[in-house]
């Protein structure tokens, strides 16, 4: 199913799901000057204010928000860490469309137009391009933790085979783009009913770690609400780690919740006290 | 509430145990003080989970074993002491690699899911300096697992976590720690803390260099709050430059290429196509140890054998697409996404990149306590672990191992002690005047102008290679960078400001600025993450003492040296012979 939103995405799609990566590849002539279109203000009152950058070869969006502060703006708040990707905390919408600000290449951009920076939709506005994501903090405290059949780890026999699709949901930097390009919190506004596909990633990396012993499917089903997640893989499409967030983390939970509660034998068996979680 | 004495407002919590930072050490000293049944506040200066931890790549070195079963604590602690030329505290070397194997296997029970050997085991790969395949590590980003590990354990223990609050000042009630004063980012309001102990894991100082793979928190906080408190700076001379930062594109300069790059195989080479570590250490070529590395590839620049860009070629594509997808994952796509650069293709441009702080507050080796009773030191804001250089995989190590002690040290204190938490309301009053005074200068200058002319100072003159003359230079500068800092001017309100984030850690910066610049004045030798361009050797006088700098009364900074604990026999006797040589990864 086609992500539909968000809007004002003009420039190429950045990688999906699939393994190709293509960098950017236009030079951007020498002198090359870049107008920005940036959120500044608060919940309550905000304005679009704009910023001229110089473009240098190789400058992502977040250099550009650097520059700016050191030079026009010095209170223009904007969070960063490592500027590598690694950390996820640079997250912002980039023309619309959430990304990371230190991994959007300006040549990737069309310079013909003023380039918007706004903040997260999802989440409410603190000040400019920072945002209270203090939600995703509190769902992950409510995930029962790892619980492994015991503790004698020099006894553990763990094959890559069965940890390699735990490791892809454990790449999560938990930017929270997929939080922000999800319709059901986006849109819907549903935070008291779903926690969103980074922590159904979660859900997944503990669900289907081969030692964990807690049975989620309840708290997968009824808690964390994955029901309401309608499968547009607009999360996958942002996720900055390429997590195949639909396809490998919600979908198999979707079936495992389906098995367990709605499929005939599965609730028979369940009625019997039979039912065990899959690992 | 607002005090009628100071007129100050500020809010006020109080705990056992006050954590400041929270990054793998701070995290593992929050989650072991909380197990001992104390109350602990943990606060980050960014959100939970983003500290720089997350951006280790490589690998956790632990003698686990399981690849090479030669293996053990004692190659683990030669390593390290000829890693950091003997010039580590070798109590913490020894704990260190005694106690990393646990650490690990705790992380494992936690969650941490570490890449697989054939049979079932974590895997490890070798790195520079170590003598066997050691590094436990998962692809590229073993920082990423392991913080997050500690945060999903840490948030089922029982902290209270301050996100976004910054601490600017440690408090005292006569000689002992009592607490610190700090504001929220995002209101600009003042916090208070009351706390028995403090725990410092505040990273490195790395954003006072231009070229630096550090993020914008590594402004020396825990550095210069010490120091201001009376705590002593050890081995501040003692810089850490990566070999391997990306030095083109520019939007990529100082980007980190991981040692793993190495440890899966990587070779280096000059303009002239030579793999120029032959000449240097042919024995263990591109996995020395990473001063030699830096230095090698700097000579090669100097000497007009560097690439395009001022740096040399890291060059990986002979081990092939697939097995550079599997190991390298992170690095590939980054560097496809960032720089254009497909290393199953061919090289990197890559040069020495300012990466980590051997020197910072010293401690005791067991309970990391500092100079100031109640306040404790763990990670990389300590100094004695690392010598004058560390070895990789050795930080993520020491993260565990004494941030788990510094928790059981606050512990220990608190029991033996059970120090008062009184305030003075005046000092409170002064700290808060401190860090707002910038908003009443309209005079000054812009906080980002006089920390970009500090970077490009630091780094022309207290860089890789020093003189005598530059470094002179530098203190001198130093003094008009201070009376530039007093009188800084910010502007806007004081919610979710940076530029007065800036302003108020300039101070920190320059305090270490100030410690690195006279210690390494006063070290006339090279060793390690030092290297005098005078003095390009090794001096027997100077391998007997580790460097200190401490705050005078009149404000002034004293560097002095202090004698090398006296290393036991049978420590000695382990460290004997030659660093060996990894097997290349499985």
């Amino acid at each position: 199913m086609a992500c539909s939103h968000p809007t004002n995405a003009p420039h190429p799609k950045a990688n999906s799901a699939s393994t190709t990566i293509k960098g950017g590849t236009k030079a951007v002539a020498e002198g090359t000057v870049a107008t920005f279109s940036v959120y500044r203000g608060t919940a309550e009152s905000g304005e679009m204010k704009t910023y001229q950058v110089p473009v240098a070869e190789g400058m992502v969006v977040l250099d550009a928000v650097h520059h700016m502060q050191a030079n026009d703006a010095p209170d223009l708040a904007a969070r960063w860490n490592c500027k590598a990707a690694k950390c996820g905390s640079c997250s912002a919408e980039i023309n619309g469309k959430p990304s990371l600000m230190c991994k959007t290449r300006m040549d990737a951009l069309p310079l013909d137009e003023p380039i918007t920076i706004t903040p997260m939709k999802a989440f409410p506005v603190l000040k400019d391009l920072v945002t209270d994501v203090s939600w995703n903090y509190r769902v992950n405290e409510r995930i029962t933790p790892f619980t492994p059949k015991s503790d004698d780890t020099d006894n553990w026999t763990l094959y890559q085979e069965d940890v390699e699709r735990v490791q892809e949901f454990r790449k999560c930097i938990e930017c929270f783009l997929c939080q922000d390009v999800c319709h059901v919190i986006r849109n819907h506004d549903k935070k008291n009913d779903f926690y969103g596909p980074r922590f159904m990633v979660r859900l997944a990396s503990l669900d289907m770690h081969p030692l964990d012993t807690v049975d989620r499917l309840q708290a997968i089903k009824e808690e964390a609400g994955v029901g309401f997640c309608n499968i547009t893989k607009c999360c996958t499409e942002v996720c900055p780690e390429h997590i195949h967030i639909t396809d490998n983390a919600i979908i198999p939970l979707k079936e495992r919740v389906a098995d367990r509660y709605f499929d005939p034998i599965g609730k028979l068996k369940g009625a019997l006290g039979l039912n065990k979680s899959r690992k | 509430m607002t005090n009628p004495t100071s007129n100050v407002a500020y809010e006020t919590h109080e705990h056992d145990v006050l954590v400041i930072g929270a990054g793998g050490a701070g995290l593992r000293a929050a989650i072991e003080a909380s197990a001992l049944g104390l109350k602990v506040g943990l606060v980050c200066k960014s959100l939970l989970g983003k500290a720089h931890t997350v951006m280790a790549e490589g690998g956790c070195a632990a003698s686990m074993g399981y690849v090479d079963s030669a293996d053990g604590w004692k190659t683990h602690f030669k390593d390290t002491m000829h890693g950091g030329k003997f010039l580590n505290n070798f109590r913490m070397a020894q704990l260190h690699a005694q106690e990393a194997p646990e650490r690990i296997r705790e992380l494992e029970r936690w969650g941490a899911v570490f890449d697989r050997t054939p049979d079932g085991k974590i895997s490890q790969r070798p790195f520079g300096g170590h003598t066997y395949r050691r590094l436990c590590h998962v692809g590229d980003h073993t920082g990423l697992e392991i913080i997050r590990t500690l945060q999903d354990k840490g948030v089922h223990s029982g902290l209270d976590v301050y996100m976004e609050a910054t601490i600017t000042d440690l408090l005292k009630d006569g000689d002992r720690v009592s607490g610190a004063f700090g504001y929220w980012r995002e209101s600009g309001r003042f916090v208070v803390f009351k706390a028995k102990a403090v725990i410092l894991a505040t990273g490195g100082i790395g954003r006072a260099y231009k070229i630096t793979s550090n993020s914008w928190e590594y402004s020396g906080d825990g550095d210069a709050m010490a120091y201001r408190a009376g705590a002593e700076l050890m081995d501040m001379e003692f810089i850490q430059f990566h070999p391997t930062g990306m030095v083109w594109p520019n939007g990529v300069r100082g980007l980190l290429v991981t040692e793993a790059v190495r440890g899966e195989g990587g070779r280096l080479y000059n303009a002239l196509g030579e793999r120029f570590m032959e000449k240097v250490d042919p024995k263990r070529m591109e996995l020395s140890t990473r001063d030699i590395v830096s230095k090698a590839i700097n000579k090669e620049v100097k000497e007009g054998r560097g690439s395009p860009h001022g740096g040399v070629f890291l060059d990986i594509s002979h081990r092939g697409a697939e097995y550079i997808l599997k190991k390298l994952p992170g690095m590939y796509r980054q560097l496809l996404e960032f720089a254009d650069v497909d290393i199953t293709k061919g090289p990197m441009e890559i040069g020495p990149t300012t990466h980590y702080t051997m020197g910072g507050v010293r401690v005791e080796a067991e309970s990391t306590m500092t100079k100031v009773p109640g306040l404790f030191a763990a990670g990389e804001v300590a100094a004695g672990m690392h010598g004058a250089n560390r070895l990789g995989g050795n930080s993520l190590s020491d993260l565990l191992v004494f941030g788990r002690r510094a928790g059981l040290g606050a512990y220990e204190y608190i029991k033996a002690n059970n120090p008062s938490t009184n305030l003075s309301e005046e000092v409170i009053a002064a700290a808060a005047k401190r860090v707002t005074k910038c908003f009443d200068s309209d005079s000054g200058e812009n906080p980002y102008t006089i920390h970009k002319e500090l970077q490009d100072m630091m780094q022309a003159k207290v860089g890789i290679v020093r003189t005598e003359a530059e470094l002179h230079e530098a203190i001198e500068a130093l003094k008009g960078f201070r009376a530039r800092v007093a009188n800084v001017s910010v502007t806007g309100s004081r919610q979710f400001n940076p530029g007065w984030h800036l302003a108020i850690e300039l101070e920190n910066m320059l305090t270490c600025a100030e410690a690195v610049a006279r210690c390494a004045l006063q070290r006339t030798e090279s060793r390690g993450g030092h290297t005098r361009e005078d003095h390009p050797e090794y001096h027997p006088h100077w391998s007997t003492v580790n460097s200190v700098a401490s705050q005078d009364q009149d404000g002034s900074m004293n560097v002095g040296e202090i004698p090398l604990l006296p290393m036991p026999e049978e420590l000695k006797a382990l460290c004997e012979g030659e660093v060996g040589i990894p097997k290349p990864a499985a």
